[in-house]
């Protein structure tokens, strides 16, 4: 059991950490990149959870994290698309202070 | 002819439809508008479908288990007068905002608007219909993908800034509700909403997920203090865009957590009530401030967006002891507010079009070229100030007395406060509209579609105050929140 609440904690450490890059961060590839560290931190703790005993893992939280990882997919390529256009519009890859 | 009428799946239409005409929409652009106003339609007649099937047929209740399969493994569909009442919100609103969108872009726009705005219905109605929280974490990322898109659609500078600040928002808040929704199903391996309320407790794990889902979706929900994305995004997308924001897509996020309040959360959690209630009142307090002090109109109805729903969230602490009556009182809020603040985004996208501007300090003479935006401005402002006879005042109404026989002072306090600066910031932007003026410059064109679409919808809001008691009948909320009694 102790290495499934090792590999959740892990995912926890990301989540945070993840968090802590959105925030301080202001460059958006680092906001983006950390969004997605924090989604690997979930998935992560998903697929640590969802071991069972010795009759093998529960395969439904691993279907919900191929789900999220389609997700994690697409946000992030309108995200990145969203950057260039407002690079391009604006000149600088970070959000405006005012 | 009846007799299909009410065995058609309307539930099953309501998402399935948007998926199709939102892809054909994509594949033949040409005929996109056609397609959107017709889907837009069909949607209003399949709501009143399934409120009648809900009605006679089921008896309150329907579930469909998509393909058969149903819980744990597959994907199952639930409506009850709740969803009832978020799906009629969903279909008024959108028919107005495609109606006006018909005329509203350009060509090139046009292309891109349609497939985008027919998703996001999709994703809007199969978020209210779902019966699982794996599901609703689904649709929730199809609409906030959807949404984002949709703001930034305008271009330029300030639509692309505020897209993105949205995205990081609402993608850090859906991460937030599945890492939730993963404690919930690691303790109690089901994601399906009715079989979790049988056996939900207080464990430190579900305290854990409660406290994620209700960061995640105050975060989508714009609540004080975490709105702060809000007004820039709400003010710089597309008019019919804003409408939709401000109407529809932050309370998706409200649904989610009052579904999961009734049926998981509320029976376990009083101090979280009184939480939710107070950051209500700061919301209401804190963005009607804002709104007066703006000087630009679309920042004004984003601000207020920020103060109204507040509202919604003061009814949480109000409901430990009448549920039904607050509940009826936040179902005729969110309707209200949902149409009154479309006419008014709509409205001011008429008023931007036309002067090429949304300095309210310049918008003098509007009331002589544009009589009938005028008036769709202010009736819509009577329903978010709460003024009889409008539905924004049966909400208001019945939330106040509510507080008043609960004797909480502090929450009549709020809500009269929130009513008099309602009115302050709308009489502002009504003082500048309705006195006359010469116009100099040059005029961009506004539609008469444009025009009735705004005026319709601010109607609809005005007529919501005569019809309260066969509405409120026709929703039936006992049921939904008779659920919850049982499983506390």
């Amino acid at each position: 059991m102790s290495n499934v609440i090792a590999f959740a904690l892990v995912g926890v450490g990301l989540f945070c950490l993840g968090l802590y890059a959105l925030i301080v961060q202001a460059h958006l590839l680092r906001k983006i990149l950390a969004i997605n560290i924090m989604g690997s931190g979930v998935f992560m703790i998903m697929v640590a959870l969802a071991k069972r005993g010795a009759d093998g893992p529960d395969p439904v939280p691993h279907a919900m994290v191929i789900t999220g990882i389609v997700v994690a997919v697409s946000a992030t390529a309108l995200a990145l698309t969203l950057m260039l256009s407002l690079s391009a519009a604006s000149g600088s890859a970070k959000l405006s202070d005012d | 002819m009846q007799d299909m009428f009410s065995h058609i799946p309307w539930a099953l239409v309501l998402i399935l439809l948007p998926l199709l005409t939102g892809m054909t929409s994509f594949l033949w652009p040409r005929s996109a508008a056609t397609l959107g106003v017709a889907t837009a339609a069909i949607l209003v007649i399949a709501v009143a479908g399934l409120g009648w099937q809900l009605h006679y047929l089921y008896d309150g209740t329907y579930h469909h288990a998509v393909g058969g399969w149903g819980a744990p493994l597959g994907i199952a569909l639930h409506a009850d007068g709740l969803s009832l009442l978020m799906l009629t919100a969903t279909a008024l609103v959108g028919m107005g905002v495609s109606v006006y969108s018909l005329t509203y872009f350009d060509r090139e726009k046009a292309l891109r608007f349609w497939p985008i705005w027919l998703f996001l219905l999709a994703a809007l109605n199969a978020l209210f219909l779902s019966a699982d929280i794996f599901n609703l974490y689904v649709t929730l990322e199809l609409l906030g993908l959807a949404a984002v898109s949709l703001t930034a659609l305008a271009g330029g500078k300030a639509a692309l800034d505020g897209a993105m600040r949205y995205l990081l928002a609402t993608l850090l808040g859906s991460l937030c509700y599945l890492l939730g929704v993963a404690l919930l199903y690691h303790s109690y391996g089901s994601v399906d909403i009715a079989t979790l309320a049988q056996r939900v407790e207080a464990t430190p794990a579900v305290w854990s997920a409660m406290g994620l889902i209700g960061i995640g979706m105050l975060l989508k929900a714009a609540l004080f203090p975490l709105h702060f994305w809000l007004p820039r995004a709400h003010a710089s997308a597309p008019a019919p865009v804003s409408a939709v924001l401000s109407a529809l897509v932050i309370k998706a996020a409200f649904y989610i957590l009052l579904r999961l309040w009734l049926s998981l959360f509320g029976p376990l959690s009083e101090s979280g009530a009184e939480l939710l209630g107070l950051l209500g009142a700061v919301a209401i307090l804190w963005g009607s401030i804002q709104a007066l002090r703006q000087v630009r109109l679309k920042l004004l109805i984003a601000y207020s967006t920020v103060a109204q729903i507040g509202y919604l969230f003061l009814a949480f602490p109000l409901a430990a002891f009448a549920a039904l009556s607050t509940w009826n009182a936040v179902a005729y809020l969110a309707l209200s507010h949902a149409l009154a603040k479309a006419a008014m985004f709509l409205a001011a996208g008429n008023l931007l079009r036309f002067g090429g501007h949304d300095r309210i300090r310049d918008l003098g003479g509007v009331v002589q070229r544009l009589p009938l935006t005028a008036w769709a401005f202010a009736l819509a402002g009577v329903s978010i100030m709460g003024l009889p006879p409008s539905g924004g005042f049966i909400g208001k109404w019945l939330l106040l007395e509510t507080a008043l026989d609960q004797a909480r002072w502090d929450l009549v306090l709020v809500m009269m406060l929130g009513g008099l600066l309602a009115a302050a910031y709308v009489f502002k932007v009504l003082g500048y509209i309705f006195t006359e003026a010469d116009i100099s410059h040059e005029t961009g064109e506004v539609t008469k579609t444009m025009e009735w679409a705004a005026l319709s919808l601010a109607i609809a809001a005005m007529v919501l105050g005569f019809i309260a008691v066969p509405l409120l009948e026709w929703l039936g909320l006992e049921q939904v929140v008779g659920i919850s009694e049982i499983s506390q």
